[in-house]
């Protein structure tokens, strides 16, 4: 692991009050701007002195970033918006409970009350190799540190992987997958709104990169649109323990049935690629399909074809598999 | 240095190579395109000599044996010209348009078409060892002349120097830039496909030290950013007007009586009577 120090490196702090105002600084600053929003990924990466930005561009004092919005029948939260606050939104909890439970499970209380939905879903992963600032495929070099006979590789990827094994630790990235989000990204006076599913990247896209974010590009906010609203979610995170812990996998999925007919389902499991991943194998085999065990057994066998275990991880196999059974059953019995 | 190179840190804590900086890339399509204009400049102002059409008819009623239509590139020949030309062109693409920022799964079609490349090569050597004129494609001491013969006839002299065999100087010198950076790109990519998960090897990310596989990564991308500059010169050659009978064989596979009187030595390539 590596060795929290106590000194940053140097750079300049910039806490603009708007959005054009952090814009701004994004277009100055480029590829050696930061942007912090709750702080708790990246002070690692500052303290261990493996990133040295220029510029860090404090976002916590742009108040046009906080907060949660009613977009007619649809949903906008704000990217600076708390993992607290959204748990506590009577409208997310009542609409989108899915979303609720995957915040809840994200870390601790403490984080959660600084932790941001933006910086939730932008994190950099948790690979060790790679966060330790070994020169690996992710920070540019030629090799994954992860993916070697010797590499302690338990929460590494079975799916996806290319050339890195990394993961997407995200909570709330399968649920916004799953509730169909859209990803609002400013980049100086253009606006571009991206679905939740293609704002994650595996390393086949970018090697060096979690999310579609480029120099220059902001986060402003997630909308959700009432598709899903209100429909029978299922989030399971699977930890090894119960509180301030990275998912090894979890899984988010709606579903909507008519009596017991599958009509029409998201699927999205986290924790074994790069990216969260939607099965869509998985959704339009259960489409139409009795929401029975029969079904869930088939779709769980689906789920994890192509999955191509590291030598310590070979237990996530099963675990999907049970998840994805287990999403499509509704309870939490194997 | 980093201008050059791009360095990392070991587990050890060594700096270690890893790759090329990617500037070399920009600094050779550059390079290539600096040479298009440069030559394609050159060629519209100077007064390069151009054989009198009276010279070439004179040549050729002096040769009646010879058959209207000569071979210059039998059928596999051409089929591996233009196998190796689809599998570079696909290399290239698949190395440089994630630098420029086109972003894509470009790994596995990468080493594809690495293979056909390497599968090519080898059975160009075979075939051009057993079935063509070896020889005829090289260059060597005994060119000079030639080459004094052409570099005075491309400054505007009128010289009775030797002309070229089957291939012209330029195809010969350009043959053998392309063998340097084509054998060096392709066992550099057969050994760095150890590295990454193919179903053809088990992966062996140890099989060399971490100083050998930095040389080996900086090879191949000297070699890659080599074959950008090198490519774009050889197109710029394919579609010049003076250079489209060499295409039009490389297509077709013949060339004509005029075309091998007014551009060969007849003695250095030997093509049989009617």
């Amino acid at each position: 692991m590596a060795v929290i120090r106590d000194v940053m490196p140097a750079f300049e702090l910039f806490q603009p009050a708007s959005i054009p105002d952090a814009q701004a600084l994004l277009a100055r600053y480029g590829g050696n701007a930061w942007v912090l929003a709750g702080g708790l990924d990246s002070m690692d990466w500052l303290k261990d002195r493996i990133k040295r930005p220029q510029a860090v561009i404090d976002l916590s004092g742009i108040a046009a970033l906080r907060g949660i919005r009613a977009r007619g029948e649809d949903l906008e939260i704000g990217a600076m918006t708390t993992l607290t606050e959204l748990v506590n939104h009577p409208m997310v909890r009542e609409r989108f409970a899915i979303l609720t439970e995957a915040a809840e499970a994200a870390a601790s209380p403490q984080i959660r009350n600084q932790g941001t939905i933006g910086g939730n879903v932008s994190q950099d992963t948790r690979c060790w190799y790679y966060r330790a600032g070994w020169s690996c495929y992710r920070a540019s070099g030629n090799i994954c540190y992860a993916d070697t006979p010797q590499a302690i590789n338990r929460e590494h990827a079975i799916l996806e992987a290319d050339r890195c094994v990394a993961v997407n630790p995200s909570d709330t990235a399968p649920a916004l997958i799953a509730l169909d989000a859209q990803m609002v990204v400013r980049n100086g006076e253009k606006e571009r709104v991206v679905p939740a599913e293609d704002y994650f990247i595996g390393p086949s896209i970018d090697i060096t990169r979690m999310t579609v974010l480029q120099p220059g590009d902001l986060l402003t906010a997630i909308r959700i649109p009432a598709t899903w609203a209100g429909a029978r979610y299922y989030f399971e995170k699977i930890r090894d323990r119960n509180v301030w812990d990275f998912a090894l996998v979890s899984v988010a999925s709606a579903m909507v049935a008519d009596a017991d007919t599958i009509q029409r389902m998201r699927v999205v499991v986290n924790g074994v690629a790069a990216r969260p991943l939607r099965l869509r194998a998985v959704e339009e085999a259960v489409r139409g399909k009795p929401r029975n065990e029969e079904t869930a057994k088939a779709a769980a066998e689906l789920a994890i074809e192509g999955a191509q275990p590291l030598k310590f991880n070979a237990y996530k196999v099963p675990l999907m598999r049970n998840l994805v059974k287990r999403a499509i059953r509704g309870t939490e019995v194997a | 240095m980093n201008l050059f190179f791009t360095w990392g840190r070991s587990p050890w804590g060594q700096q270690i190579l890893q790759h090329i900086s990617w500037d070399l890339f920009w600094a050779s399509l550059f390079a290539g395109l600096a040479f298009f204009v440069a030559h394609a400049s050159y060629m519209y102002l100077s007064p390069h000599r151009k054989r009198k059409a009276e010279e070439t008819d004179a040549m050729e009623a002096a040769r009646p044996d010879l058959p209207p239509k000569i071979v210059r590139h039998g059928g596999v020949a051409r089929l591996f010209h233009w196998v190796m030309a689809a599998a570079m062109f696909t290399l290239l693409l698949t190395a440089f348009l994630p630098i420029v920022g086109i972003r894509f799964a470009w790994v596995a079609w990468h080493w594809t078409a690495g293979l056909v490349l390497a599968a090519s090569i080898l059975f160009h050597i075979v075939h051009a060892s057993f079935w063509l004129d070896f020889k005829s494609i090289w260059v060597g001491p005994s060119d000079l002349p030639e080459m004094k013969a052409e570099i005075l006839r491309e400054l505007g002299h009128d010289v009775p120097g030797p002309k070229p065999g089957k291939y012209p100087l330029g195809n010969r010198l350009y043959h053998m830039a392309i063998v340097v950076a084509g054998l060096a790109v392709v066992a550099s990519g057969l050994l760095m496909m150890k590295r990454v998960r193919t179903p053809l090897f088990t992966r062996d990310p140890y099989l060399l030290s971490d100083s050998t596989w930095g040389l080996t990564y900086v090879t191949h991308g000297l070699a890659g950013v080599a074959l950008v500059g090198l490519v774009i010169a050889h197109i710029y050659f394919a579609i010049r007007p003076e250079k489209r009978w060499i295409t039009r064989s490389m297509i077709f596979g013949r060339i004509t009586r005029r075309e091998y009187l007014e551009h060969h030595d007849p003695d250095r390539w030997v093509v049989s009577g009617r």
